[in-house]
C-alpha cells in the first residue's frame, strides 16, 4: 500500500476511534448514491471515497480485492478487460457508487435470480471497528469456513456494524452468448412461464414484465442459448436495446421510476398476482415486484407478507419505516449484535432499523 | 447437575424411547467421522418433532446444561464430539421431506434428511439438490447446514450458504427463529449467512428449505495426465482464464491414484505425477463444445494424455475413484487424517511440493485428492492411531500443512469445519480482536454459551498457550527448512 493509502487509512482511523471515544455517531459516506435507501441518516459524515484502488486482482482466480472507496465504474473496467463481470449486476442509479456502498447496501440487479445475489459473491472483508482494529474476515478463497461468516453477515448491514475498509469478492467469466426475447404475455401467464422455463432448466438470466410484455434474457454458451431461444419463441430484441432496457431496469432509471411513491415487493417467485392497484414491475422471474403510488403503508405490507413475501418503501413518506418490521425473536439479535460489534453506537445509527 | 437430574427433567418432555442413558445406548454418540476426537454425553436426546426439540432445549437451558446438536455424525473436524456434562441432541429422527415445490423450486425438509434423499424426492421433477459432500449417501442436510458443506460441484453450483434459502430453528431458550425465506432478500442483517456454517453454537435447526436446481441433461469428463504437479496445477489456472467454469474440476497426485486404483479399478494413469478430472454439465451440443475447449486448454497446458468418457458407465468409474480415496487410505494404513485447506489456485504447485518434503520430515505418507477448482485441498496424512508418536507427528503434519495455507493467503478450513479439531489452527488464522468478534456472534444468540461449547472459538488461554508453544520451538516449525 502506499505511504497517501496508509495516511488515508490511518485518517479514517483517527475519525472513528474519536468518535467512539467521545461517543458521537458517524455518517458513513461512499459516493452517496444510496442516501434515499435506509430508514435515516444521522451523525457526522465521513466520507470514504479517499480509500480507494483495486488491491489485487487475478482472473484465474476469479477474485477481485478493492478498497471501499473504489469506483464501482473502475472495477467493472479492469473486469470488463479480461472478460469477466460482477454477476450480479449491482444498481448505480445512473451514478457511480464506491464497492464498499454497493456491498453495505447488498442491493442486486435483474441477474439476481438467476446467478446469486451480492451476499454469495463475498468472500472476504476488513472491518474497521470502534476501537480502530480492523478485522479480517473470509478472504480470497473460495471456499471458506474457518469461524462464522462474518463478512457476508456484512453485506447489507447498511455500515451499522463497523466501517467496511476493503472487499474481495468472487467474479464470473463473461456468458459467451446473451440474446433477449420479448413476448406479449399477462403478467400471471408471464410469471408462470419464467418459473417452468427456469426448472426446464433454460440458460434463463433475467426475467421481467412490464406494461403487457415478457423480457427474457438468455446467457451461456452459443448452443444453448440457440436453443432455448428456439422453445420459448417471441420476438428477439437487438443487442443494443436489449442491454439498453436491461441496464435501466438494474440501475432503476426506467421511465416507472420517475413514479413519487415506490415500493418494492420481495416474494416467492411463483406468488399469484397480489391484490394490489396498478400493473406492477415484475423482475428476478416474479420474486421481486415494484409497484407505484400503492395504497398506504399498512396495506401493502399485509398483502405482503399474505404471500410470504415482505415489501420496502422504496421512495415516498414511509412514517411507519421503510422495511418490512422483523418479528421480535429478529430484532431482538440485531439488537444484541449491534450491541457487541457498535457497542457505542458510533456507526450510522439508525440507518438499518429504527433506534439501532 | 447431576446427570439424574437431567434424566428426570427431560423425561417430563420427551417420551421414554427419546431418551438414552445406559452406557452401551450411548457408546455409538460418542464420535464423529473424526474418531481421534471421543466423549461420553451424559444423555442422548432423539427428539421425533419441532415441539419436543423446543422442549429439551427450554429444559436445558433451565437447568443450565450443555447441548450438542447432531446430524448424521459423518463431520470431520469433531463438531458434534459430545461434551461430558451435556445432552447430545440426535436430529435423526427429524427426518421428513415436508414439502416439493417444482416450479418454485424449492424443498422444504428437517435437519435429518439424507443429503442424496432430497435429490432422489426431486429426481422425478427433473431437480435435484446441487451441493454433494463425498457422504452425500450418509450426511444429514441439518449437519450440511450448521457445516456450509461443499462437495465436488462447488465451483459452478455453490456451497451450502449457496443453495439454501431458509432455516427454521430454535435458540437455546426455546425461541422460535426463522432466518432468510423463499422471497429473496428480506429486511436486516443476513443471519441466515451466520446460522449456516455456525457447528451448531447458535441455534438448532429444525427445517431448511434449500433451492433445487435442473438436472442438466448430460455429463461428460475428461481426464488429463501430467508428469508434474506444478503442470496440472497451472492446467488448472488456464482452465478458468480460457473463461470456462467447469461442474467440477478435481486433481489428484501419483500417491493417490496408486491408492485407489487396485480396488477402484477406475482405469487411472499410474504413471502421471498428477491427473485432473475436469467436468462439463449441459445440453449434449454445450457439453460437446465445452469438452473440446477444455481439451485445447488442457494439451496447451503440458497435458501428457488426454481421454474423454465415451459413456455415463466410464465417467461414473473415473468418479468412483476420486469418491474413494477415503476409503483407500484406509486400505493403506491403519488410519488416516484428512485436512481441509484451501489455497488461492496458484500455489498448487508449491503446496505439493511442500507436503512431499513434509512427508519425509514427519516420517508419514501422505496421498493427495484436491478440489483443485476452488483451491481446497484433502492431504490424507496415513499413521497408526495406536501408535501414539504416529498420531502426534501426523496432527503437527496437518498443523503445518494448515499454517502454510494460511501463509499463502488461504485458510485452515474450506468446508469441513472448525470443531474441536482446528482450535489451535484458528489461533494462527485470526487476530485477538477477530476471535472476539466471533465470540460477540456467539453471545448475542446463546449469552449462557450453552449451545455447543468449546468448538469453533478457541479460548484466550488456549491461544496463548499455542502461541507458547510454537515459539518455543522456533517462530515457525523447522524455521531451517525451505518453506516455498
Amino acid at each position: 500500500m502506499s505511504a497517501s493509502l496508509d495516511a488515508v487509512l490511518a485518517e479514517l482511523r483517527g475519525r472513528v476511534t474519536a468518535a467512539h471515544g467521545a461517543r458521537r455517531a458517524l455518517r458513513l459516506k461512499g459516493a452517496g448514491t444510496k442516501d434515499f435507501y435506509g430508514e435515516s441518516l444521522a451523525g457526522e459524515v465521513l466520507e470514504v471515497t479517499a480509500y480507494r484502488g483495486i488491491t489485487d486482482y487475478e482472473p484465474s482466480e476469479l477474485v477481485i480485492t478493492a478498497r471501499c472507496g473504489t469506483a464501482l465504474s473502475e472495477i467493472e473496467a479492469a473486469l470488463d478487460a479480461r472478460d469477466q463481470f460482477l454477476a450480479f449486476e449491482p444498481p448505480a442509479f445512473g451514478a457511480d457508487p464506491t464497492i464498499g456502498g454497493v456491498i453495505a447496501a447488498g442491493l442486486s440487479g435483474p441477474r439476481r435470480a438467476y446467478a446469486g445475489a451480492a451476499r454469495d459473491f463475498v468472500l472476504g472483508a476488513k472491518l474497521l471497528s470502534g476501537d480502530g482494529e480492523i478485522l479480517n474476515f473470509g478472504g480470497q478463497v473460495m471456499k471458506n469456513v474457518a469461524g462464522f461468516d462474518v463478512s457476508r453477515l456484512l453485506c447489507g448491514s447498511l455500515g451499522i456494524l463497523g466501517l467496511i475498509t476493503e472487499i474481495s469478492l468472487k467474479v464470473l467469466p463473461r456468458p459467451r452468448a446473451e440474446e433477449t426475447l420479448r413476448l406479449e404475455l399477462p403478467a400471471a401467464a408471464a410469471v408462470e412461464s419464467f418459473n417452468r422455463w427456469s426448472a426446464a432448466g433454460l440458460p434463463v438470466s433475467g426475467a421481467a414484465w412490464w406494461q403487457g410484455g415478457a423480457w427474457v434474457r438468455l446467457s451461456g454458451s452459443p448452443p444453448a442459448v440457440r436453443a432455448a431461444r428456439e422453445r420459448i419463441g417471441g420476438e428477439s430484441v437487438e443487442a443494443a436495446r436489449a442491454r439498453a432496457w436491461w441496464e435501466s431496469l438494474r440501475h432503476c432509471q426506467l421511465p416507472f421510476f420517475g413514479s413519487r411513491v415506490i415500493w418494492r415487493l420481495s416474494l416467492p417467485a411463483t406468488t399469484a398476482p397480489l391484490d394490489l392497484p396498478g400493473d406492477p414491475l415484475i423482475d428476478w422471474g416474479g420474486a421481486l415486484r415494484w409497484y407505484a403510488d400503492p395504497p398506504g403503508d399498512a396495506a401493502i405490507r399485509e398483502v405482503a407478507s399474505a404471500a410470504k413475501g415482505t415489501a420496502l418503501c422504496w421512495r415516498g413518506a414511509a412514517p411507519q419505516g421503510r422495511f418490512h418490521p422483523l418479528p421480535p425473536a429478529l430484532e431482538r439479535l440485531h439488537r444484541r449484535l449491534k450491541e457487541r460489534f457498535d457497542p457505542h453506537g458510533t456507526f450510522n445509527p439508525g440507518r438499518l432499523l429504527k433506534g439501532l | 447437575m447431576s446427570k439424574a437430574d437431567i434424566a428426570a427433567a427431560l423425561r417430563i418432555v420427551l417420551p421414554t424411547d427419546c431418551l438414552l442413558w445406559r452406557e452401551e445406548d450411548r457408546r455409538p454418540y460418542e464420535c464423529d467421522a473424526l474418531t481421534a476426537f471421543r466423549q461420553l454425553p451424559a444423555l442422548v436426546a432423539l427428539p421425533r418433532n419441532e415441539e419436543q426439540v423446543r422442549q429439551v432445549l427450554k429444559t436445558c437451558s433451565r437447568l443450565k446444561v450443555p447441548v450438542v446438536a447432531r446430524g448424521a455424525g459423518t463431520g470431520l473436524s469433531g463438531g458434534s464430539t459430545p461434551h461430558e456434562e451435556g445432552v447430545l441432541l440426535s436430529c435423526a429422527r427429524l427426518n421428513r421431506i415436508l414439502e416439493i415445490d417444482p416450479l418454485e423450486r424449492i424443498a422444504r425438509v428437517e435437519p435429518g434428511v439424507p443429503n442424496l434423499r432430497i435429490s432422489e424426492a426431486a429426481a422425478p421433477y427433473g431437480l435435484y439438490y446441487a451441493p454433494d459432500p463425498s457422504s452425500q449417501v450418509a450426511c444429514s442436510i441439518g449437519g450440511n447446514v450448521a457445516e456450509n458443506s461443499g462437495g465436488v460441484h462447488c465451483l459452478k453450483y455453490g456451497l451450502t450458504v449457496h443453495n439454501v434459502l431458509g432455516v427454521r430453528g430454535y435458540t437455546i431458550d426455546g425461541e422460535p427463529l426463522e432466518l432468510g425465506s423463499r422471497a429473496p432478500d428480506g429486511p436486516g442483517l443476513d443471519l441466515l449467512a451466520l446460522a449456516i456454517g455456525s457447528e451448531g453454537l447458535l441455534m438448532v435447526t429444525t427445517e431448511v428449505t434449500v433451492k433445487l436446481l435442473p438436472r442438466p441433461p448430460c455429463a461428460q469428463l475428461v481426464m488429463a495426465s501430467f508428469a508434474d504437479v506444478h503442470s496440472a496445477g497451472n492446467a488448472v489456472a488456464a482452465v478458468i482464464a480460457a473463461g470456462i467454469i467447469p461442474a467440477a474440476l478435481e486433481m489428484m497426485d501419483r500417491k493417490a491414484t496408486a491408492a485407489v486404483e487396485p480396488f477402484a479399478h477406475a482405469g487411472y494413469d499410474l504413471d502421471a505425477a498428477a491427473i485432473l478430472l475436469v467436468e462439463a454439465d449441459g445440453t449434449p451440443e454445450e457439453v460437446r463444445d465445452q469438452i473440446a475447449e477444455i481439451q485445447d486448454v488442457l494439451r496447451a497446458a503440458g497435458a501428457s494424455t488426454l481421454r474423454v468418457s465415451q459413456s455415463e458407465a466410464e465417467r461414473l468409474r473415473w468418479w468412483s475413484g476420486r469418491k474413494n480415496a477415503f476409503p483407500a487410505a484406509g486400505r493403506l494404513s491403519p488410519d488416516y487424517y484428512c485436512m481441509d485447506g484451501t489455497i488461492p489456485r496458484k500455489h498448487v504447485g508449491e503446496v505439493l511440493d511442500a507436503i512431499s518434503h513434509m512427508e519425509a520430515r514427519y516420517s508419514l505418507r501422505c496421498m493427495n485428492v484436491f478440489h483443485a477448482g476452488d483451491g481446497n485441498l484433502h492431504p490424507l496424512i496415513l499413521f497408526d492411531a495406536n501408535d501414539q508418536d504416529s498420531w502426534e507427528r501426523a496432527e503437527r503434519f496437518g498443523t503445518e500443512i494448515l499454517e502454510l495455507c494460511v501463509e499463502l493467503g488461504g485458510t485452515i478450513t474450506g468446508e469441513h469445519g472448525v470443531g474441536l479439531e482446528k482450535l489451535n489452527p484458528m489461533c494462527v488464522q485470526f487476530s485477538p480482536a477477530e476471535r472476539a468478534a466471533f465470540a460477540a456472534v456467539k453471545e448475542a444468540f446463546d449469552p449462557a454459551g450453552l449451545l455447543n461449547p468449546g468448538k469453533l472459538i478457541p479460548t484466550l488461554a488456549r491461544c496463548a498457550e499455542y502461541g507458547r508453544m510454537r515459539v518455543h520451538r522456533g517462530a515457525l516449525p523447522h524455521a531451517d527448512l525451505p518453506r516455498f
